[in-house]
């Protein structure tokens, strides 16, 4: 039983972390709540006061707000199909006995390990590229004309470098749940004669029911926010402008903070609804 | 009953994981042959896989072009100088939380976890101005103490998750013997708790490594670590493959290397202990 003393060593042993986050949470959410009711544009007249749910509105109203919303959901969507897809196979695949197990896990794993920056960048110049890019050499190298991936198939592109880095968490995650499965279940209903396609529709697949919902979410977060990929390779250009990118544009490029303030607003809530069904798998599997 | 498999079925799980390994690993792997090529071999129609002259030309052009060293000294300092100052302040939290919970403690974490869910953009202006107010913008102790920041959630967590497998009895024994709260941390729960305050150490240092949004917007030419020295390497330079190649190699080889190490932690860190 933990005593009276303990109990408030424990309570001071956690008040730098509490109080920490804290601060870090609330001061700039209210500085951005405060901006979102005003007309404040640093670079022409600084503040110029209280313009109450005006930025909202024109946030949403504006002509790029739905293409950024759709380009956002593409993104997100796109990114998450190919990882999930991709890693169930992927992870099914690792756990078969093979040689050399373990450096091929390694290299499937590689790439969570490069800078963003990096990888958009090695896409986009040593791959992407229309005259020299790997991909327009094998282009041509089977008589098709070269794309221009960045500029044509932009989104496409994008979501095929996003995906790259995001299918080794979602391969690893999956094939830490497919470990865990029960051997003994999948012989069983090998023996009475049940066929792959069986095997993993009736077993495997709700045995991994709960590691994908953790994978879609957690990327979903992280997906949300991606930009550095989209910084380097087209700076928004393209139909490439996502949420984030927008308001990252209103904000620092365009110096209209209140009208992108409002933005951050919404992008806040956005992530909310997300994190509160990430939240809700979390806190149960704490009371196991 | 272990399944009986034939050396075939081995042979062909073998030859198709590999095979897609490989393309998985592709573009790392020529990433780190081109940046050992000459600018002429590294752009060559059709493209030379691994027969070209090797040369280190394209390292020592990098170095002495954009100062490289001093990058990676400001992302060591930088990853380096946020986890240990996460750790420190995280460790005496988790250690409470595991070993005197209350009925808050459940609730304090998942609070904790949703500050990392913030986005980033959402609140971008306020950390700049009040980065341009306290002066500390594009200097390395600003983004140290918001790297630390951004992933303080993560760090407490993946604590927590180790010293909770740390049996209370040990701790119990220990007080019952007279130890003090200072000795008991430090000759009981320290020995213990290494392997889990190693692990987080390994995995925040690469997440803080690799962090490119708070990089690129809050540095400029002082405290710009390597995200930002290789976004600058976008159009016109980008296209001096080898170059390019040469600058992201050193970028990420270090990573590539602690991230070997770290693939279980990985797992832990990265679901919150929800997938074990």
């Amino acid at each position: 039983m933990a005593t009276q003393q303990s109990r408030s060593a424990a309570r001071l042993m956690m008040a730098p972390a509490v109080i920490l986050l804290l601060g870090w949470m609330l001061v700039p959410l209210i500085m951005t709540l405060w901006f979102s009711f005003r007309k404040y544009l640093p670079l022409r007249g600084g503040d110029q006061g209280w313009v109450g749910l005006e930025n909202y509105a024109r946030f949403i109203s504006s002509s790029s707000f739905w293409p950024a919303v759709q380009t956002t959901l593409i993104i997100v969507g796109g990114v998450l199909i190919i990882t999930v897809a991709f890693g169930i196979v992927l992870a099914l695949l690792l756990d078969q006995p093979m040689w050399g197990q373990g450096v091929v896990r390694i290299l499937v794993i590689a790439p969570f390990f490069v800078m963003p920056t990096v990888s958009a960048l090695v896409w986009k110049n040593m791959f992407m590229d229309p005259v020299n890019g790997i991909l327009a050499h094998l282009w041509k190298f089977f008589g098709a004309e070269p794309v221009q991936w960045l500029s044509q198939e932009s989104l496409q592109s994008i979501v095929m470098i996003v995906s790259w880095q995001w299918l080794p968490f979602a391969t690893l995650i999956l094939l830490t749940a497919v470990q865990s499965l029960d051997s003994e279940q999948l012989e069983a209903a090998e023996m009475d004669g049940a066929p792959f396609l069986k095997r993993f529709w009736f077993i495997i697949l709700p045995h991994l029911s709960r590691a994908i919902t953790i994978v879609i979410l957690i990327q979903t977060i992280f997906l949300l926010s991606i930009f550095a990929e989209i910084f380097v390779t087209t700076g928004g250009a393209f139909g490439t402008r996502t949420l984030t990118y927008l308001i990252f544009q209103r904000v620092l490029e365009s110096q209209n903070v209140g009208l992108g303030s409002a933005g951050g607003v919404y992008a806040i809530i956005l992530a909310n609804i997300v994190a509160l069904f990430l939240m809700r798998i979390v806190g149960k599997n704490l009371d196991t | 009953m272990a399944r009986a498999v034939t050396t075939q079925r081995k042979a062909l799980n073998t030859a198709i994981a590999w095979a897609i390994g490989l393309l998985i690993f592709f573009p790392i792997l020529w990433t780190i042959l081109t940046s050992f090529k000459t600018e002429a071999q590294a752009i060559a129609d059709p493209p030379v896989f691994l027969f070209f002259d090797w040369t280190l030309e394209n390292y020592a052009v990098v170095q002495e072009r954009s100062n490289y060293m001093r990058f990676l000294w400001n992302s060591v300092f930088i990853a380096g100088g946020s986890t240990i100052l996460g750790i420190i302040i995280a460790v005496p939290a988790a250690w409470s939380m595991a070993f005197v919970p209350s009925k808050r403690t459940k609730d304090i974490l998942l609070w904790m976890l949703s500050t990392k869910m913030l986005p980033a953009v959402g609140v971008l202006y306020p950390i700049y101005l009040i980065f341009i107010k306290l002066g500390i913008l594009d200097s390395r102790l600003g983004l140290t103490v918001v790297l630390m920041l951004i992933n303080l959630p993560i760090i407490v967590w993946m604590l927590y998750t180790y010293f909770k497998e740390i049996p209370g009895e040990i701790l119990e024994a220990a007080r019952m013997d007279g130890a003090s709260l200072r000795n008991e941390i430090l000759y009981v729960l320290t020995p213990m708790a290494i392997p889990g305050i190693a692990s987080t150490l390994l995995l925040n240092f690469i997440l803080a490594w690799n962090e490119a949004f708070w990089t690129l917007n809050l540095t400029a030419a002082q405290a710009a670590p390597l995200t930002a020295f290789i976004a600058s390497y976008s159009s016109p330079e980008g296209l001096f493959f080898a170059k390019l190649s040469a600058a992201s190699t050193m970028a990420i080889a270090p990573i590539l290397i602690l991230g070997w190490f770290s693939q279980k932690q990985l797992v832990r860190g990265l679901t919150f202990g929800a997938v074990k």
